[in-house]
């Protein structure tokens, strides 16, 4: 087992390391953020005076370098815009969105693994077709159409939901978080929604699909010639084998939950990271924008490890074949 | 056969509601089973032996459905048990193993609390006596060190291995009667050998009942006391094992026998039987056999009753081998 994590963080670094040279070389591309702090009235002095305080008048090596460097001890550069480290704007914003993601995991396995059962149990039932409609429904519409939508019906026309920000918030050792208030659940409802739609499309189809198959596995028949309830074949011995792909594909996805909230964040008016993150992106705010690839690489990097260690837990076989290399 | 029967099967239908019309997969099948009596149920892919297996366990499936007959087990009466029911029986009274034993423990679970739960189902026992009992278990059928193989995962067995473990899990609320469904085709023929004698053992120490599904009849002859011969959803021979095998009455336990490659023929050409089984969905008029049967004529176009040939031997045939054929009705 420590072998195969050793691997894995090997693995990690080198990931990590040839991201930060294509985020770096590539934000550089995009546009040259000198220009957003010139006025008017400004000469050429002036503008040289900008670039050199900015660090964008050395040769992009010794930029890169210069970052690396920093990067070891922790630092990801200023941003341009805050003054401020880029790392730390990202950080404070970070429990507004890690909470909006966690509470579309969780919608995400709330609601789509026992939709996803009964569609696999009951293939044939109303009910079953009508999660399965629904659920190419979840998959295809955009989901910043959903997002308006959301608003246009629960809190414009119903008006039980407010639309926009956090809500009143709670600190819990130092950081804020929404859901433990009322008023904060009810704002954190739609966005997290809204962000889950597609996770729980996901969750039910691969659940359905998992209990299709593994009702048919001769395991299945045998526990029931044990004489085993239903409740322990579908709670025990089928769940388990379908929680193998459920834990991977929604390990991997969570980051995607936390990277692309940025949708439901700027529709939602959510202050999490996605928020900042396009607003660095139209102010060309470099430190920021790298910082947050950044991170969010490192976050992928360290949930895919995750993911393979809890597939290890479930999944016994995978323990062994580490053990025989 | 003085030994008290345990089960009893009579005219057994279970039939299959395809879109496709209805498959008789299992057509008035009748037979009994005394205390530690193994019974063969041998028969060709699709002759209605493992239906007949799943719905001696409840476990039919739909579009499959029980749709007469009776099976007694003991003094209760199976035939339309409530799902509660069968699964109460399962297990406990009546127990199966499969023919894959690479697909039939659950991966994921330890063997231990695949075998726990077995007796839990049935017994209000704790945890650590039912563990006891699993450990004993695994002792009978022949595993060693059956302490640390309980914490095992099924994927750190060997196939022969599993199958033991099945078979033990089978064993562990002693029941009267063991369903076997080829439980021996996936396993090589040493291991073959090693778990027939296991299990020839177990019959003779405790009285347990078998049916050993098969289409060898190689396993047959060695382990059954009595064989039934299926085809096409009904038995058309039944009787102790040797008598079967040596002088079979019906021309397709004949031509099933002459099949099987033998000492004393070697160099000769097998014979072979002539044709496919029916389909289930069209079975012809009168003897299912007809078509395939060198010794078919005109009386077959009507089915022929299973009739009692001679002590203990039943088949189902107009123009039986070994019997001079104008005296049939009279010798019946």
């Amino acid at each position: 087992m420590s072998v195969f994590i050793l691997r894995r963080l090997l693995q990690s670094v080198l990931v990590i390391v040839a991201m930060a040279m294509i985020v770096f070389f590539g934000v550089h591309l995009v546009g040259d953020p000198v220009y957003m702090f010139i006025t008017p009235d400004m000469d050429q002095q002036d503008i040289e005076n900008v670039t050199r305080a900015l660090g964008l008048d050395r040769p992009i090596w010794e930029q890169f370098w210069l970052f690396i460097v920093n990067a070891l001890s922790g630092n990801l550069g200023q941003s341009f815009i805050f003054g401020e480290p880029a790392l730390g704007l990202i950080i404070q914003r970070m429990p507004a969105t890690l909470e909006l993601a966690f509470a579309a995991l969780l919608m995400a396995i709330v609601i789509g693994i026992p939709l996803g059962l009964y569609a696999g149990l009951y293939p044939d039932s109303v009910g079953a077709k009508t999660i399965m409609a629904g659920s190419i429904l979840g998959f295809s519409l955009p989901t910043f159409w959903v997002g308006i939508m959301m608003i246009m019906v629960f809190a414009v026309m119903l008006g039980w939901l407010p639309s926009t920000g956090r809500g009143s918030t709670v600190d819990v050792f130092g950081i804020r978080v929404s859901f433990l208030t009322l008023d904060g659940l009810r704002h954190l409802a739609l966005p997290a929604l809204n962000l889950a739609l597609l996770k729980i499309s996901l969750v039910i189809r691969l659940t359905r699909a998992g209990a299709r198959e593994a009702m048919l596995q001769d395991y299945i028949k045998f526990a029931r010639a044990k004489g085993l309830s239903r409740s322990r074949i579908v709670g025990v011995h089928l769940m388990k084998n379908i929680l193998i792909p459920v834990v991977t594909v929604l390990g991997l996805e969570f980051g995607s939950l936390i990277a692309f909230s940025v949708v439901t964040e700027t529709i939602f008016a959510w202050p999490g990271m996605g928020k900042l993150l396009i607003e660095s992106i139209q102010q060309l705010d470099r430190p920021i924008i790298v910082a947050y690839l950044m991170m969010i690489v490192f976050l992928f990097v360290v949930i895919n490890l995750v993911v393979d260690i809890l597939y290890s837990i479930l999944d016994p076989r995978v323990r062994l074949g580490d053990r025989g290399q | 056969m003085s030994r008290e029967t345990i089960l009893e099967v009579r005219d057994l239908r279970t039939h299959f509601f395809t879109k496709a019309g209805v498959a008789r997969a299992v057509d008035g099948v009748s037979f009994s089973l005394a205390r530690g009596e193994v019974l063969g149920l041998v028969g060709e892919s699709g002759s209605g032996k493992t239906v007949t297996g799943f719905s001696l366990m409840g476990l039919v499936d739909p579009p499959g459905r029980l749709v007469s007959g009776s099976i007694r087990l003991g003094n209760e009466e199976l035939a339309g048990l409530l799902e509660e029911g069968w699964r109460r029986l399962r297990g406990r009274r009546i127990a199966m193993i499969f023919q894959d034993p690479m697909m039939t423990l659950n991966p994921v679970l330890r063997i231990d609390t695949q075998m726990i739960e077995a007796i839990r189902a049935h017994v209000d026992i704790s945890r650590s006596a039912a563990r006891e009992r699993a450990r004993e278990a695994l002792a009978r059928v022949g595993i060693p060190s059956p302490d640390e193989r309980l914490s095992a995962y099924p994927h750190q067995f060997s196939g022969g291995m599993r199958q033991r473990v099945a078979i033990a899990i089978a064993l562990l609320n002693e029941p009267d009667v063991i369903v076997a469904d080829e439980p021996t085709t996936a396993l090589d023929v040493t291991i073959q050998a090693q778990i027939l004698y296991e299990v020839q053992k177990l019959c003779a120490e405790t009285g347990l009942a078998m049916i050993w599904i098969t289409h060898d009849l190689a396993v047959v002859g060695g382990l059954a006391d009595r064989v039934a011969v299926m085809y096409a959803g009904r038995i058309v021979e039944q009787g102790p094992v040797d008598a079967v095998l040596d002088a079979p009455y019906h021309p397709y336990t004949h031509g099933l026998i002459g099949s099987v490659p033998s000492q004393n023929r070697r160099g000769t050409r097998l014979t072979q039987i002539p044709g496919m089984a029916p389909s289930l969905l069209a079975l012809p008029e009168g003897c299912s056999f007809a078509a395939r049967c060198p010794r078919a004529d005109a009386a077959c176009k009507v089915l022929p009753d299973l009739l009692e040939l001679s002590a203990g031997r039943t088949a189902r045939c107009h123009h039986p081998h070994g019997l001079v054929e104008t005296t049939v009705g009279e010798d019946a």
